[in-house]
C-alpha cells in the first residue's frame, strides 16, 4: 500500500496492535487502533501513547553564546532569548506577509544549543525557509528527523507512567521544559508537552530504540492511541493544526496565537505586519463554533453563513467524543466573530444553527 | 466477518432483506461498519419519497468521516429507523437487526436478480 510513503520505526507494532494506517504528511501512519473514541477516552481518562515519529527535529549548534539565539529571534515570534538552558516554548515561524509557515516548539538544550520540533508535513520548508536565512557560518543547522522515534504519552497517569519507565530517582521536566535521560536502553530527549491538554510528556530516541520505548510505554500502562483521536483531542481543546486551522494567509494574531507573539522584540520576519494588524483591529479573527441541537457533524470544508452571507469556511471540524456534539473552527470576520454570534454551518444543503463559543471547548 | 445467508448484498456494502410482499429492508454490512467506525450521527431519507436504485439515500458519520448510503432498489421510502437518530452506534453493534437504515416498497422487484448473493458478496469483500 501507498510505496511512497514514508513508515515509522514504529512501523512493525503497529502492525502487531491491528492499527488501522492511512497516509499523513507523507507517512502512512496509524488513525486508530481499537477506535477513536475508546483512545480519545483513554486519554483525558487515564492515558494513552501516540507514535509522533513523523515530526521533524532541527538542531541549531553555536559554540559561541548568543548566536544562535539572535538568529532564532529574527525568525520566530515568541522570545527566545527569554528561555533558560531545559525551557521550552510555543513559537509561530512566519513568511515575509506575517502569514504563517509553522507552529512548533523550541527547547533550549543547554548554554548555546536549540532543539525545534516541527510539523511533519512541514519539515522540509521549516529548514529550507531557515536556511535560506541563515549567513552566520558559526551556526550549524540540521535536520535530523530521520534519526529520530518520538512517542508523545499523554493523559493524567503521565507522572505516574513517567516512574514506571524511568524509575522514582529521575527528574520529570516541568511543563514546557525539557530534560536529557541516559537509561540502560540509550538516550532519550523527555519533553513535557503534548498536543491533547493533559499532562504528558514527548519521548524522542534513536530511530532503532523505538520499538523498545513503544513497548514500555504499553506495559506502563498507555494506550495505543492513533491520529484520530490525536485530531478530536486537539479540536477539543482548539489547538490549532497547520494546513487545517494555520496557512500562509492568515498571521497567528488572526488564529489566537497572540500568546506566542512577542513584539516588543525589535525585529522578526513578518513582525511590521502584525504591529500593523494590531492597530488596526484584526480582520478576521479564528473562532470556535458549538453547533446547537441536533446535527451532522460539521467538517472541514463547510460552509458558515450569518443569515443569508457566506462569513467563513470550516478549518477543521468533528463531534467532540467529550460533550457529544458538533465543534469547529473558522476564520470568521470582525462583526460576526463576537462570543454568542447565531451562525449557521450549510451541511449538504441544509443549514444546522451554531453559535460563536469561549475557547477551548473542553 | 459477519455475512447472513438470508440476504443480499450490494457491491457498496448495503443489505437487503426480503421481509413479506414487496416491502424490503436495507441496512449496511457488518464489514461496512467496521469500515466506518462508530458511528456518531446517521441522516435518513424522508418516508415517501422515491428514489432509483443506486441514488444517494442516506448518510453515516463517524468521527472521522461521512459515507453515502445507496438504496440498492428503486422504490418508495416507507418507513426509516428512528431510533438511529439518538443512538446511531446501534448500526455498529446490530447492522443486521436492531441497526437497519430504511425500509423501501420496490417498484421493480427484478432488481433484486441483479444483487449479490452472499457468497458473491464474501468474494467481493475479499478481493
Amino acid at each position: 500500500m501507498d510505496d511512497d510513503l514514508k513508515q515509522s520505526p514504529l512501523h512493525d507494532e503497529h502492525l502487531k496492535l491491528g492499527a488501522r494506517l492511512v497516509p499523513f504528511a507523507g507517512w502512512q501512519m496509524p488513525v486508530q487502533y481499537e477506535g477513536i473514541m475508546p483512545e480519545h477516552k483513554a486519554v483525558r481518562s487515564s492515558l494513552g501513547v501516540f507514535d509522533i515519529s513523523h515530526m521533524g527535529q532541527l538542531f541549531v549548534r553555536c559554540a559561541t553564546p548568543d548566536v544562535a539565539c539572535r538568529w532564532l529571534d529574527g525568525l520566530l515570534t515568541n522570545n527566545v532569548a527569554k528561555l533558560e538552558p531545559g525551557d521550552g516554548q510555543y513559537t509561530v515561524l512566519l513568511n515575509d506577509r506575517g502569514g504563517v509557515i509553522d507552529d512548533l516548539i523550541i527547547y533550549r538544550e543547554n548554554a548555546t544549543d536549540y532543539f525545534l520540533v516541527v510539523n511533519a508535513s512541514k519539515v522540509d520548508e521549516d529548514f529550507a525557509w531557515m536556511q535560506a536565512h541563515l549567513s552566520n557560518a558559526e551556526i550549524a543547522f540540521t535536520n535530523q528527523s530521520s534519526e529520530f522515534a518520538a512517542m508523545a504519552v499523554q493523559g493524567p497517569k503521565a507522572a505516574e507512567s513517567f516512574v514506571a519507565l524511568f524509575g522514582a530517582d529521575a527528574t520529570l521536566p516541568a511543563r514546557f521544559c525539557m530534560g536529557a535521560i541516559t537509561t540502560d536502553a540509550g538516550d532519550v530527549i523527555i519533553c513535557r508537552t503534548g498536543y491533547t491538554g493533559e499532562d504528558g510528556y514527548e519521548l524522542f530516541c534513536p530511530a532503532d530504540m523505538g520499538p523498545a520505548w513503544w513497548r514500555r510505554c504499553l506495559d506502563a500502562g498507555a494506550a495505543p492511541t492513533g491520529l484520530g483521536a490525536r485530531d478530536s483531542l486537539r479540536l477539543e481543546k482548539c489547538y490549532p493544526l497547520n494546513g487545517n486551522d494555520l496557512s500562509p494567509d492568515h498571521t497567528p494574531l488572526e488564529a489566537g496565537l497572540g500568546f506566542a507573539v512577542d513584539l516588543n522584540k525589535s525585529a522578526f520576519i513578518g513582525r511590521e505586519v502584525l504591529v500593523q494588524q494590531k492597530a488596526d483591529g484584526l480582520p478576521q479573527r479564528l473562532v470556535a463554533l458549538k453547533q446547537l441541537g441536533k446535527s451532522a457533524p460539521p467538517r472541514p470544508g463547510y460552509a458558515v453563513f450569518f443569515g443569508d452571507l457566506q462569513v467563513g469556511t470550516l478549518c477543521s471540524g468533528g463531534v467532540s467524543p467529550t460533550l457529544g456534539f458538533g465543534v469547529s473552527l473558522a476564520y470568521i470576520p470582525a462583526g460576526h466573530n463576537q462570543i454568542g454570534t447565531p451562525l449557521e454551518v450549510e451541511i449538504r444543503g441544509k443549514r444546522f444553527p451554531a453559535e460563536v463559543v469561549k475557547k477551548p471547548f473542553v | 466477518m459477519n455475512i447472513p445467508d438470508n440476504l443480499k448484498y450490494a457491491a457498496s456494502h448495503e443489505w437487503v432483506r426480503v421481509d413479506n410482499g414487496d416491502v424490503v429492508t436495507v441496512g449496511i454490512s457488518d464489514y461496512a461498519q467496521l469500515e466506518m467506525t462508530e458511528l456518531v450521527y446517521v441522516e435518513l431519507p424522508e418516508v415517501g419519497r422515491t428514489f432509483k436504485a443506486n441514488d444517494e439515500v442516506a448518510v453515516v458519520e463517524s468521527v472521522k468521516s461521512a459515507s453515502d448510503i445507496y438504496t440498492p432498489v428503486s422504490g418508495e421510502i416507507v418507513e426509516v429507523n428512528e431510533s438511529l437518530t439518538d443512538n446511531p452506534a446501534k448500526v455498529n453493534e446490530s447492522p443486521f437487526d436492531d441497526g437497519w437504515l430504511f425500509k423501501i416498497r420496490l417498484s421493480d422487484p427484478a432488481e433484486l436478480d441483479a444483487l449479490l448473493d452472499p457468497d458473491g458478496y464474501r468474494a467481493k469483500i475479499s478481493s
